[in-house]
């Protein structure tokens, strides 16, 4: 332990105005006069922005000309500029963890009504800085060799972006999907706004190269179930499901799908969300990746009684790739980094049962309509609704479950230009007529308010108002066997009655439905509406308050194909600027344990989540391992004899502190 | 008139409470001044000894702010923060200290708001309490 220059303490201490931020509302002068007449502040400055270059350089000359060994800087979060004054006073020659930043700016200035109270507030928190900073001691970053293999969660577009960049960087990808195969909801749509591009053509491509890459390692039916380590050495567990077909033999023939005893499909197929039919051995769709089989044992007869003829293992033969008794794997992985790309989900519309889904069956989801209109899907792409006829009217309801005080306030910020796609698709495919209801439309992207007025010029009709009912109550002749959509024309400033065939909800996006236990799992924060927690909303937006795990697509928040690409590209480019350094740095602020003062109580080593603390039976006390603690400080604040510490919140450090805010 | 000011002091974990204060003051949310922030890393660092230190150094107020359960970054720190409060709870009325004035609340990073709300209602709990005045009841309660 060295000495904490209690007595000879230098200190400078530098308040920044921000512009006016700070400046606006509190009197920086006055707190740079309160600091200047503390014991040991021997400069005390302000400047506009010490943040910037000559406020940096200002510290710099300051430490060297007054021979500085402490410096306190109270500007903004030390959450978005500690790092920044750490370098200026290491660029001095000093420790940096010498320095010490007061919150003046979040916690004062920006919160406060009152300027005298707000100034009042600045000078304690800045006065408290330096009763602390003069018990900082000089520390060093503890360094840390990185795993350079990268764990992708989610196989969506997201998930096949990022792999597809680490791996052509030649880092080694894991990348995990729960799903029979990889492509998320992106495999499921039809064609993609504004341009038109059919999904398939543009995704299919990426998923055939995730399958051809040797740096991709894919686990698909598998699911992330423990976690531990931290940045550069994660080791996490993974549940890999059975297939039921061993993926080193299946060669993807298909064969065994033909043989099985059902000819028909009979099960809802989930990937066309229920609009067609499945066996119970079946491929997701004719583009999965891996191009495999899977036997679905609820439904499989060879499961439920045990005397199918197995037609399928017969035509299978030699290569013998079917197997009843896979069992769940488990698969420990080791890697530095992880990306999060876990998507999704849409919006239930049973939630609202004002617009009758599951009630009229020719009320349909986006995304059912996505299946319809597709080539590939359910219905070969003829928009044949479920009671067998083609539509010649269509409602397009867009917000449902976003933009809702009763829902989700927020807006999914692809639904206004997906159906204006679904608009113009249905329109090119049915010729039928289409109304869009919408509260607002938002077209915020390259070419999308351009693809707007070509769907008016095709002759769409557009409503401003919100639909308040679908039903199916006729009261003229003309509204026989149609449903009736009830809304108000807030343009025209009338209540409307228009009957259609067939209606459209747009359902907007949602946090997936186990997103909680799932960023618990990665120890991530999360919005009010569950979506995952950026580190900052513009400087970090793909890092996450866990060093070493980022996020990509929609998990963030409601994204469109091109954000969400942009953004998995961004966290593939996080990763490798972490592996390709070599190693981590982790901040020095782990506990120890004084062996003169520890009286082997073992009180600390219960306290301690990593188990970083054992007891010494020989010497009898308790040792630290300093690689294992993660610096909470839970086993400090337990120690009944103040053996344990942690560095850079030691008690002295906190006490003068709270001390100092009080005085 | 004159107005009692309470002098807080509020121990906000790095990762939740801390990160609402930012986010309420980036949302330019106005409230109470009273509450000086003193940053832990997990509020299981929070000693009951600092506590005990701040309301003898004169405050009238400590409030821990810490995540949510089962959101801590340090798995489960918050727990500890909870189990040490409830138990000094019951040491502060032997110190002739209302257990009103030391409050425990989960504030996640996201609750901005809510960071506002507990601040300005604590500060108002306290200033209906009145100033600390831990010498003289005690001396009541030994008297007693």
């Amino acid at each position: 332990m060295k000495g904490n220059g209690n007595h000879n303490a230098r200190i400078g201490v530098y308040v920044c105005h921000c512009g006016t931020n700070i400046a606006g509302k509190v009197d920086v002068n006055a707190v740079v006069e309160a600091a200047a007449g503390l014991p040991g502040v021997v400069i005390s400055r302000e400047y506009k922005y010490m943040c910037s270059d000559p406020g940096q350089e200002l510290i710099v000359k300051d430490v060297k000309e007054h021979d500085l060994n402490r410096v306190v800087v109270a500007s903004c979060s030390p959450h978005l500029h500690e790092l920044t004054f750490r370098k200026t006073t290491a660029n001095a020659g000093q420790n940096p963890y010498l320095m010490h930043m007061v919150n003046i700016r979040e916690h004062v200035s920006w919160v406060t009504d009152d300027g005298a109270a707000a100034t009042a507030k600045a000078q304690r928190l800045v006065r408290a800085a330096v009763e602390r900073v003069r018990w900082h001691q000089e520390l060093e970053p503890r360094q840390f060799p990185i795993n350079p293999n990268v764990l992708i969660v989610g196989g969506g577009i997201a998930g096949i972006h990022a792999a597809l960049t680490l791996a052509n960087a030649g880092k080694q990808v894991y990348l995990v999907e729960r799903e029979p195969t990889i492509g998320g909801h992106m495999a499921q749509f039809d064609k993609t706004f504004p341009t038109l591009d059919c999904a398939a053509c543009i995704l299919t491509p990426k998923m055939t190269a995730v399958k051809q890459n040797p740096n991709i390692h894919l686990l698909t039916l598998s699911e992330v179930s423990e976690v531990s380590g931290f940045v550069g050495n994660f080791k996490v567990k993974v549940k890999k499901y059975p297939r039921y077909i061993d993926e080193a033999k299946c060669v993807g023939c298909g064969e065994c799908i033909e043989e099985c005893v059902y000819k028909e499909g009979k099960y809802p197929n989930e990937f066309d969300l229920g609009l067609g039919k499945r066996k119970p051995i079946y491929m997701p769709f004719p583009q999965a990746v891996p191009s495999i089989p899977l036997i679905d044992s609820a439904t499989c007869i060879e499961f439920k009684t045990h005397k199918c003829p197995k037609g399928c293992v017969e035509v299978c033969g030699d290569r013998n790739a079917i197997d009843f008794t896979q069992q769940v794997q488990e698969i420990e992985l080791e890697v530095g980094t992880v990306i999060m790309s876990t998507g999704f989900k849409t919006f239930d519309p049973c939630r609202l049962p004002q617009y009758g889904y599951g009630k009229f069956p020719n009320v349909y989801t986006s995304l059912e309509v996505e299946r319809l209109v597709n080539a590939a899907g359910p219905t070969l792409g003829q928009v044949v609704m479920r009671d067998g006829r083609k539509p010649e009217s269509i409602g397009i309801l867009h917000c449902i479950g976003s933009r809702d005080e009763n829902t989700n306030k927020y807006c999914s910020r692809v639904c206004c230009m997906y159906s204006l796609k679904l608009a113009h698709l249905l329109k090119e495919k049915t010729g039928a007529h289409i109304y869009n209801f919408y509260i607002d439309m938002r077209t915020p992207g390259k070419g999308f308010e351009e693809f707007y007025k070509r769907v008016l010029d095709e002759g769409v009709s557009f409503i401003r108002g919100k639909v308040a009912e679908v039903s199916g109550w006729a009261q003229s002749p003309a509204e026989e066997g149609k449903l009736i959509l009830r809304a108000e024309d807030t343009l025209l400033g009338v209540i409307r009655r228009i009957p259609v065939d067939m209606v459209v909800l747009s359902v907007g996006m949602e946090p997936q439905a186990d997103a909680n236990e799932v960023r618990r799992l990665f120890n991530l924060g999360c919005s009010a509406e569950g979506w995952f927690l950026e580190r900052h909303p513009k400087l970090a937006p793909v890092d996450t308050f866990t060093d070493g795990i980022f996020l990509a697509g929609c998990n963030q928040g409601p994204k469109d194909i091109p954000d969400t690409v942009a953004q998995a590209g961004a966290a593939a480019a996080q990763s490798m600027a972490l592996i390709d350094k070599g190693f981590v740095e982790m901040e020095p602020n782990t506990a120890w344990i004084d062996e003169e003062l520890c009286s082997g109580c073992h009180v600390c080593i219960a306290m301690c989540p990593y188990t970083a603390i054992h007891f010494d039976a020989e010497k009898k006390i308790a040792v630290l391992n300093e690689a294992l603690c993660k610096g909470c400080g839970t086993c400090v604040a337990a120690c009944p004899s103040g053996a344990a510490q942690q560095n850079l919140f030691r008690d002295e450090q906190l006490f003068a502190e709270v001390e100092g805010v009080l005085v | 008139m004159n107005k009692f000011d309470p002098s807080i002091v509020g121990f906000f974990c790095n990762w939740c409470t801390y990160l609402a204060a930012d986010l309420a003051g980036t949302s330019r949310m106005k409230y109470a001044p009273n509450v000086r922030v003193v940053r832990t890393m997990c509020s299981g660092r929070v000693d009951p000894q600092m506590i005990l230190w701040a309301f003898r150094n004169g405050a009238d107020g400590v409030l821990i702010g810490g995540c949510h359960p089962g959101d801590c970054h340090y798995q489960e720190g918050n727990y500890k923060a909870l189990r040490r409060t409830k138990l000094l709870h019951k040491m502060l009325r032997q110190f002739g200290i209302e257990p009103e004035r030391l409050r425990l609340e989960w504030v996640s990073a996201s609750e901005g708001e809510r960071l506002r709300d507990v601040v300005n209602e604590f500060t108002e709990q306290i200033r209906r309490l009145g100033p600390l005045r831990a010498a003289e009841t005690t001396k009541e309660a030994v008297a007693a």
